[in-house]
């Protein structure tokens, strides 16, 4: 398959064209961290996005920055840490998932994707923290929506599209996102030996509490064991963590109010900044479910009190405080089992072969009106279909 | 400000549309259902943005969610526009009427559905005002954390519409970052959820593209947004400076020194004198550039950093600092600021209320170039900042009796915008494009932009039937929109690396 690799946006732009008038279904890809992501895409060439790097404005005291899409994610992380500062929404790298190697990615994958770590709960995801970007539709054209300021009501927030769209609407030349201060400090309060009800129960307390929880994840003692830090693994039985952030001073108070708090619960442990960036780290990253060799991995997202159970013969384990659930089953005879079964919530296969997921539907099914609508919303930006089609649903 | 000319086909068939709307939405223990004298569709001439006032063809009051579906299907099928309304304080003109339109009024939509504390959401019908929600779970420790200034009788359907900010939005986001599930009824009459009480719901974010989207996508019908733990205690300083761009440094160091405020609020020396007079909120009047810096949180947190904001604020120079030492005096503090508008209303017959966002930056530069436009139309103007986000609230002084006046109040505060879009901002923050801003867009946009923009709302509303004439200053076909252009040939850079 041939592949193009724009410098600049103007190359973008007569690609796209060039896709358009020739009618070339066109894979428009970053590092391609998470191919394996999203239903197979039928194209005849990709458009590759890593030569267009570069962060091309970073303001501290702004809280802006903004860089080429095909910057490496790891470049704009590294330039805001010299800052003291990061991207709140915590984006996960998901690329040993997809078997590839840690710390690669780019930021415009991150944004198409609308990734977000553990600090959802309280932060958001990317599209919480895109401020704005230039695009190429699939009509070839050049446009722009946004700004690089936080207050913008300035016309409709198409950023809210682009964010989570898979490329299947444009292709982003440059993107602008909000920065925040990263914290002085992180603590983690730890309960032990919790049962998957009762650590719901222990994170809506401490999420429903003044301590400014920003990270509630529950690992039973199978995902317990396979963590990097030691009272996680050592305890022989589940772990709930909850994560508090900021200056010393309330970091310390918050986690003694955690620890009153969730004393009733179980045995309690406390890891300081190292311990807690590791713990939470694999946490975003599914690292207690990776070395599941072949295993298909569903993502669910349902109301964290909303009772749902994974399926008895699952590994899983909870992030969001309850309202994440990641779950790994072993492939079926046919590879292709059906979705876990979710009210009031979607599911997503993350991973499994191009097999399955050219017959499954990854993402979950769309209500009738809604799928009708985006199918309208892709032929706004993509008529012709020539970027990423078929990705998302048949058709999108 | 031009609107599109009413259809006269439509005014003509307006008794069929009022019978029509009569037969769908009967009256009910709530009262009439339509309202079509010109007395009572007086009351809905005009939204926040009083300056412009038309009476509205005729007002539905539904009760229901089938009954809206059923009016938007029915105007869908004979080509009537229609206006959706909440409250009405909107001050872009995103609720002013058409003369040939049906204002469709969603004040009977006023309950709140579910309060969920153990998925940390309220589920509410859009009539709700801002601060009910607030209210319904304040005695259990909780809010819902925007608040726009007209919170009392806002509706949350109408904050979802405009996408409404407030004071706390730099930590806490604004409404789209808060609403996570509507219900919306599209204008064919299709009923669809968005979101709900889960976080991520697949597909492309329709959720977050409603918000903000002035009511040309969609009715909204229900709400679920999220609640917050209220903070453990706030508190808030008052610190004077001796000019604004020092106060703007202020605001630069807080924040560089990885604090985020709750509310971080910037007033200039007439707004500062308008809100005292008013108010006796204790402000120093010696001051060139007042700021209100509130730390909310643990008791622990908030201790800390406002001794750190003491520390950044004296080595700025910072002539005059207060601490309140109680919720009292820190609602003191706000009194002045929250009262700004109607003080600077005592001092002037009239006044027009801006809302650039510009680079926090720029903002020196930005307030003397304010002034020199001020002496250049011989109006006053005060000043009032949501400093920690750049949004910008110029109040521009007029008196509409003065022929011209309100021409030069209009004139004035369109140049103020351009040059907020001119040093890297927007043209509005909060308060929406409405008619106010509409034919300002293109100094932010290009065709292409706008083009775009109103291709989405081909996919939502593809005979431009609701809430026409708002937000875009041409109005396209979306036959033509909808036309793919390709360059065969003559686009091809054949010196792009293939590999």
């Amino acid at each position: 398959m041939s592949v193009l690799a724009p410098s600049d946006h103007d190359e973008i732009q007569a690609a796209v064209a060039g896709a358009l008038a020739d009618g070339i279904p066109t894979e428009v890809r970053g590092h391609a961290t998470r191919r394996g992501w999203g239903r197979p895409v039928q194209a005849e060439q990709e458009l590759d996005l890593s030569r267009i790097s570069g962060i091309h404005l970073y303001e501290p005291k702004e809280l802006v920055l903004s860089a080429a899409a095909g910057t490496p994610i790891r470049e704009i992380n590294e330039a805001l840490a010299a800052e003291n500062q990061h991207l709140a929404f915590e984006p996960p790298d998901w690329a040993p998932l997809y078997g590839g190697a840690a710390g690669e990615g780019t930021f415009g994958g991150v944004i198409a994707c609308n990734l977000a770590g553990p600090r959802r709960i309280q932060a958001g995801a990317a599209r919480d923290h895109l401020l704005g970007f230039t695009a190429v539709s699939g009509r070839g054209e050049t446009f722009k929506s946004g700004g690089r300021v936080v207050k913008n009501v300035t016309g409709f927030d198409l950023s809210k599209l682009i964010a989570g769209s898979f490329g299947t609407l444009a292709v982003m030349s440059d993107i602008t996102v909000k920065v925040l201060p990263a914290p002085e400090k992180v603590r983690t309060v730890l309960v032990f030996g919790l049962s998957s009800e009762d650590a719901r129960k222990a994170m809506s307390a401490a999420l429903n509490s003044p301590s400014d929880v920003g990270g509630a994840a529950h690992l039973p003692a199978g995902a317990a064991a396979r963590s990097a830090v030691d009272y996680v693994n050592g305890a022989g039985t589940a772990a709930t963590a909850l994560r508090v952030e900021g200056p010393e001073p309330s970091v310390a108070a918050r986690t003694e109010a955690l620890k009153r708090l969730l004393g009733e619960y179980g045995g309690i442990e406390e890891l300081h900044t190292s311990r807690s960036r590791t713990l939470w780290a694999e946490v975003r990253d599914v690292h207690p479910l990776l070395p599941q060799g072949e295993n298909l991995i569903w993502r669910v997202s349902v109301p964290p009190a909303g009772g749902y159970a994974p399926p008895p013969d699952a590994e899983y384990y909870t992030d969001w405080g309850g309202g994440l659930i990641w779950i790994s089953v072993p492939a079926s005879d046919d590879g292709a089992p059906p979705p876990p079964r979710v009210d009031g919530g979607h599911a997503t296969l993350m991973r499994a072969p191009a097999s399955v997921r050219g017959v499954v539907a990854v993402f979950e099914e769309l209500p009738a009106g809604v799928a009708a609508l985006s199918a309208r919303i892709k032929e706004s930006f993509d008529p012709e279909r020539v970027l990423n089609p078929g990705r998302m649903y048949p058709g999108i | 400000m031009k609107m599109p000319a009413p259809d006269q086909a439509t005014l003509a068939r307006r008794q069929e549309i009022v019978a029509k709307l009569r037969e769908i939405v009967p009256p009910g223990p709530l009262g009439d259902g339509v309202i079509d004298d010109a007395n009572t569709l007086s009351a809905y001439e005009c939204d926040g943005l009083s300056a412009y006032r038309q009476l509205p063809m005729v007002v539905v009051l539904p009760e229901t969610v089938r009954q809206v579906s059923d009016i938007l299907k029915y105007c869908h099928e004979t080509g009537t526009k229609v206006v959706a309304r909440g409250s009405g304080t909107s001050l872009s003109g995103g609720a002013l009427p058409l003369a040939d339109a049906v204002m469709l009024g969603l004040g009977k939509f006023n309950r709140i559905l579910d309060i969920d504390y153990a998925n940390r959401c309220v589920v509410t019908q859009p009539g709700v005002t801002n601060l009910a929600i607030s209210d319904a779970v304040a005695a259990d420790g909780f809010y819902y954390a925007p608040d726009p200034s007209s919170q009392i009788v806002c509706s949350i359907g109408g904050n979802v519409a405009e996408n409404s900010g407030g004071v706390h939005c730099l930590k806490y986001g604004l409404t789209t970052n808060n609403v996570m599930g509507v219900e919306m009824v599209t204008m064919d009459g299709e009923i669809m959820r968005l979101g709900g009480k889960h976080l991520d719901s697949g597909g492309y974010d329709i959720l977050g593209l409603i918000n903000g989207s002035e009511g040309l996508l969609g009715v909204i019908t229900e709400v679920t947004v999220r609640i917050l733990r209220k903070p453990e205690t706030a508190r808030a300083a008052l610190i004077g400076f001796d000019s604004a761009a020092a106060a703007g440094d202020c605001v630069g160091a807080v924040i560089g020194a990885g604090i985020i405020p709750g509310g971080m609020e910037m007033m200039d020396r007439p707004a500062i004198a308008a809100t005292e007079e008013f108010v006796h909120a204790g402000y120093p009047l010696d001051v060139e550039a007042l700021l209100i810096v509130e730390l909310d949180g643990p008791a622990a947190e908030v201790d800390y950093l406002i001794g750190r904001v003491r520390e950044i604020a004296e080595g700025l120079g910072a002539g005059y600092f207060r601490i309140s030492e109680n919720d009292e005096e820190r609602e003191n503090f706000w009194a002045g600021r929250k009262a700004a508008f109607p003080a600077v209303g005592r001092i002037t017959p009239d006044y027009y209320c801006m809302d650039g966002t510009i680079p926090r930056a720029r903002l020196p530069e930005v307030l003397t170039r304010i002034s020199e436009l001020s002496e250049k139309h011989g109006l006053g103007v005060a000043n009032v900042f949501h400093a920690g986000d750049g949004n910008l609230h110029p109040l521009i002084m007029y008196d509409a009796n003065e022929p011209g006046e309100l021409a030069a109040a209009e004139e004035f505060g369109a140049e103020i915008l351009r040059l907020c879009v001119e040093v890297g901002g927007v043209l509005t923050g909060e308060h929406g494009v409405g008619v106010e801003k509409r034919d300002l867009m293109g100094a932010m946009f290009t065709e292409e932009d706008l083009k775009q923009q109103q291709r989405v709302k081909c996919a939502f509303d593809p005979d431009s039937l609701l809430n026409p004439g708002k937000v875009f200053p041409t109005l396209h076909r979306c036959a033509e929109l909808g036309r793919v252009h390709v360059h065969r040939g003559e686009t091809r850079f054949p010196d792009i690396p293939r590999f």
